[in-house]
């Protein structure tokens, strides 16, 4: 069986999979049930100097699919509303009693050098392997100067992220805020702070839905309603593209990663890993179906990597990341076209439908002389999009096959008909 | 045979009213708001749906599953009666295995169709409940009038499109309620709670319909005056009389047409009184022999024989129905047809005379007979339409002969539901056959 031990930031980790800092790490009746059910490490609920924050009650809302079935889930819950003491003593008792098991401790606080050294300093003695600062929180906090309201400056990133370093000797990770313009920046920022690595992405500024009753924004607090933190399965693609930027950037390329952002499942962690994560994160899995879940993240993940033939995490991380061009390196000279086979075809039309409404055109629906009716690519007008392959509900029954061509490789830039084409190509 | 037998009384109170009851809930319950979320969301919503082709009055079921599943189910309802304002009823009542759901894509991905009828009821069965104004409304009063006689689906059916048309219709009703077969002949685990009434009612709440009960074709209106004091008149009859088996004895006691005793029991205020054989026998191949059979059963009879003169694939019972029987502990005998009556005071038992296909391919009787004890026969051997008070109308094969318009010979009289030829005997055609002829008589009506 493969070897999901792994090294993020220099600290040893069981399995690739930790719990990342949220309400299921807030106490250490929730760590030790996660560190039972198979997880290799949790990042506690970010601490912040006493008094402790009051949370509000009413503090999730959702995002659901027509069946019920949870996309994703919005928060406006603030960091631990326990004293830091006994955060810090309970953390003291889990590492002496699960001493195999990572604990990495969050932590936030307003913009001021002492405060936040004292703070990072007291955490470091609890035991914590590493330190993570709470940079993103996008609810709440940010309104008190902290949070986001930090991850969203660059030089402030860079700031805090050397405060740490300067005041604790073990491993710093810089929690990351997608609620910004572009990920480079604050990654680079923590690079330069000093960060052995970055996390990512932190929850993404949302409002989830209105009761249409009431005419307010939930999750609804005495009538009001206020913006707050995405997670879950759809904010995956935000953050897989975000953990890739950063990955293949050469300026930021040196920063390890702790991927975080909807991983649900073996194959999401597997994703985030190829593309640069050399770690991951998980939450709202979590929050929506119990710990058990990581039952299925280790299971799955070492019978791919023995299918796979890769003996260790190391050999697929990254693995990707050469792979991620920018658009104006795509070969112009590639085509693909859907192919329906109609042994697996099942009638339902909605290729057909798509393709008429709102592509090219493409998909002609045919009654059939024995009844019934068949669907056929016309291949004239396929421009290889994917939308057919993709809303088939079929697996399998539309396949996109790339067309035999002679013809070479060619970028936009190189492209005849590209007006600004580089004269010397 | 002239003398009328006082029929032996049959028994009652061999199972408790309670088990009765029990018998007589839903066959299959209403689904809950749950079961509809996760089944609505099975459906694929095809694009020209082949469950849409299959189903007579051709309601769009994607859209109307598609509602379901955004958590509109009123909307849903809308969408069902607008193409079919007996969508409640047919959701009940309708063979979906061989209609809507045996067409749907899922059979084909995964052996298992999308529960149309379910969704179908549940949709109709919100909209119903929340006593909303009635969901359509009535064009401008054209004045025309209309004479509809029965109010059967098809004679209802035609009444709402027509009213909805803008014309004024009056429905001439031979029986004490509204509703025809919905009322008086489906069977009583397919329409609990007063559903036939509770959807007539429904229907009228569209306005500009009278329904004059009590009113018998050719005893108390004619065709004819129908014809001359109204614009256009639609016939809607049904088949108002039974086959009978033509043996010896037939009229004694305990000989009964199934229909009647359906009939009966749907009217039966309790059914723990309904009398019911100890070994019954019921004759047929049909729908209404299986609805027969299983009643009779769960009324408390000790043994259920359905006998049938050819075999199971020639019956015109559905799969799904011959299989219900079967769960309800009936025995079906194939390959048998009637010979002789046995009585001696009271019925005693039936003869048999097994059958066959010859060389030819004809049906014919080989010879060995067999004799089933028994103290109550059900005949359901196909129902006739009633030619006496059709005059001036032709007829042929025992329907009303109508064009492509559900016009018949005679001008201005129009016919639809089991009285014509428009493929098999069902509630939804009946509907879907009403409502073209509304909009028939509407053009008829423009152009006269």
């Amino acid at each position: 069986m493969a070897d999901l031990s792994c090294k993020i930031a220099g600290i040893e980790s069981l399995n690739p999979f930790w719990l990342a800092s949220a309400p299921p790490t807030d106490k250490k009746y929730n760590v030790v049930r996660a560190f039972q059910a198979g997880w290799a490490g949790v990042v506690w609920k970010t601490l912040g100097i006493d008094p402790p924050v009051i949370n509000v009650s009413s503090r999730y809302g959702a995002h659901h699919d027509q069946n019920r079935r949870l996309l994703g889930i919005n928060n406006i819950e603030l960091i631990s509303d326990r004293p830091l003491a006994v955060n810090l003593q309970e953390i003291r008792e889990c590492r002496a009693e699960w001493p195999d098991h990572v604990i990495i401790g969050s932590m936030m606080a307003p913009i001021e050098e002492r405060v936040w050294k004292d703070l990072a300093q007291q955490i470091a003695e609890s035991g914590v392997h590493g330190i993570e600062l709470n940079l993103g929180c996008p609810h709440g906090m940010c309104e008190r100067g902290m949070g986001s309201a930090i991850g969203q400056v660059p030089e402030l990133v860079e700031q805090v992220t050397r405060w740490v370093k300067e005041a604790v000797d073990i491993p710093v990770f810089t929690k990351l805020t997608p609620n910004i313009t572009n990920i480079l920046w604050s990654a680079e920022a923590a690079l330069k702070g000093g960060a052995d690595a970055v996390s990512l992405i932190n929850t993404v500024n949302s409002i989830v839905s209105v009761d249409l009753d009431q005419m307010v924004p939930e999750p609804m607090v005495d009538g009001k309603g206020t913006h707050g933190g995405y997670c879950g399965s759809a904010v995956k693609p935000i953050a897989l593209n975000m953990v890739a930027e950063i990955a293949r950037t050469p300026e930021t390329q040196a920063l390890e990663i702790s991927g975080i952002g909807g991983i649900t499942t073996w194959k999401d962690a597997a994703e985030f890993m190829a593309l640069g994560a050399n770690a991951v994160q998980v939450c709202t899995a979590a929050m929506i179906y119990g710990f058990r879940v990581v039952d299925d993240l280790i299971d799955g993940m070492s019978q791919w990597m023995d299918d796979q033939g890769y003996a260790s995490v190391e050999q697929f991380t990254r693995k990707a990341v050469p792979q991620v061009a920018d658009w104006n390196e795509l070969n112009m000279n590639f085509d693909t076209k859907a192919v329906i086979d109609p042994d697996k075809c099942i009638e339902c039309g909605r290729c057909h439908i798509a393709c008429e409404d709102t592509s090219h055109q493409a998909i002609a629906m045919n009654a059939k002389p024995e009844g019934g009716k068949e669907f056929v690519v016309i291949d004239e007008e396929c421009v290889g999009c994917n939308l057919c392959y993709h809303i088939c509900p079929v697996p399998d029954c539309i396949t996109m096959e790339p067309v035999k061509t002679d013809k070479p490789y060619m970028s936009w830039p190189q492209h005849p008909l590209n007006p600004m084409r580089d004269a010397a190509e | 045979m002239t003398t009328q037998q006082a029929k032996p009384a049959l028994q009652t109170g061999q199972m408790s009213a309670v088990a009765i009851d029990d018998n007589f809930n839903d066959l299959h319950p209403a689904f809950s708001t749950l079961q509809a979320m996760a089944e609505s969301n099975r459906c694929l919503y095809c694009y020209d749906a082949p469950c849409v082709t299959a189903c007579p009055t051709s309601i769009d079921i994607p859209s109307f599953i598609r509602k379901i599943s955004t958590q509109n189910p009123d909307g849903a309802a809308k969408t069902i009666l607008s193409a079919n304002i007996m969508g409640g009823t047919c959701a009940r009542a309708c063979p979906t295995e061989v209609l809507c759901e045996q067409a749907c894509v899922r059979n084909v991905a995964e052996d298992e169709a999308v529960e149309i009828g379910s969704l179908q009821r549940y949709a109709v069965d919100h909209l119903m409940a929340r006593n909303l104004p009635h969901p359509f409304k009535r064009a401008a009063v054209t004045g025309k009038k209309i004479a509809v006689v029965g109010a059967g689906p098809a004679g209802l059916s035609c009444a709402h499109r027509a009213a909805m048309l803008g014309h004024d219709v009056t429905v001439f009703e031979a029986k004490a309620k509204p509703g025809g077969l919905n009322e008086y002949g489906l069977a009583a685990y397919k329409m609990t709670n007063d559903f036939a009434q509770r959807e007539v009612e429904f229907l009228l709440g569209i306005g500009g319909i009278e329904i004059e009960y009590g009113k018998v074709l050719g005893r108390d209106v004619t065709l004819g005056a129908l014809r001359d004091q109204f614009d256009a008149v639609f016939v809607g009859v049904g088949l108002g009389a039974t086959n009978n088996l033509g043996l010896p004895g037939e009229e004694a006691g305990g000989v009964d047409d199934a229909i009647g005793f359906i009939e009966n029991l749907r009217q039966s205020v309790d059914k723990s009184a309904m009398p019911v054989g100890k070994s019954v026998v019921v004759i047929g191949g049909g729908n209404t022999a299986i609805d027969a059979a299983v009643q009779a059963k769960r009324l408390g009879a000790e043994d259920v024989t359905l006998v049938y003169r050819r075999g199971p694939q020639n019956m015109s019972a559905t799969e799904f129905e011959q299989e219900l029987a079967k769960i309800n502990g009936v025995i079906v005998r194939y390959w048998a047809k009637p010979v002789a009556i046995k009585a001696n005071g009271r019925l005693m038992g039936m003869v048999f005379e097994k059958t066959a296909l010859d060389a030819s391919g004809k049906l014919v009787g080989t010879g060995e007979t067999f004799e089933i004890k028994t103290d109550q026969v059900l005949k359901a051997i196909g129902q006739k339409i009633k030619t006496d008070d059709l005059a001036g109308m032709e007829i042929t094969g025992g329907k009303i002969v109508v064009d492509d318009k559900y016009q018949t010979t005679a001008a201005g009289i129009f016919a639809g539901g089991d009285c014509i030829k428009s493929g098999e005997d069902l509630t939804v055609q009946s509907v879907e056959d009403g409502k073209c002829a509304a909009i028939a008589i509407d053009a008829f009506l423009k152009t006269a």
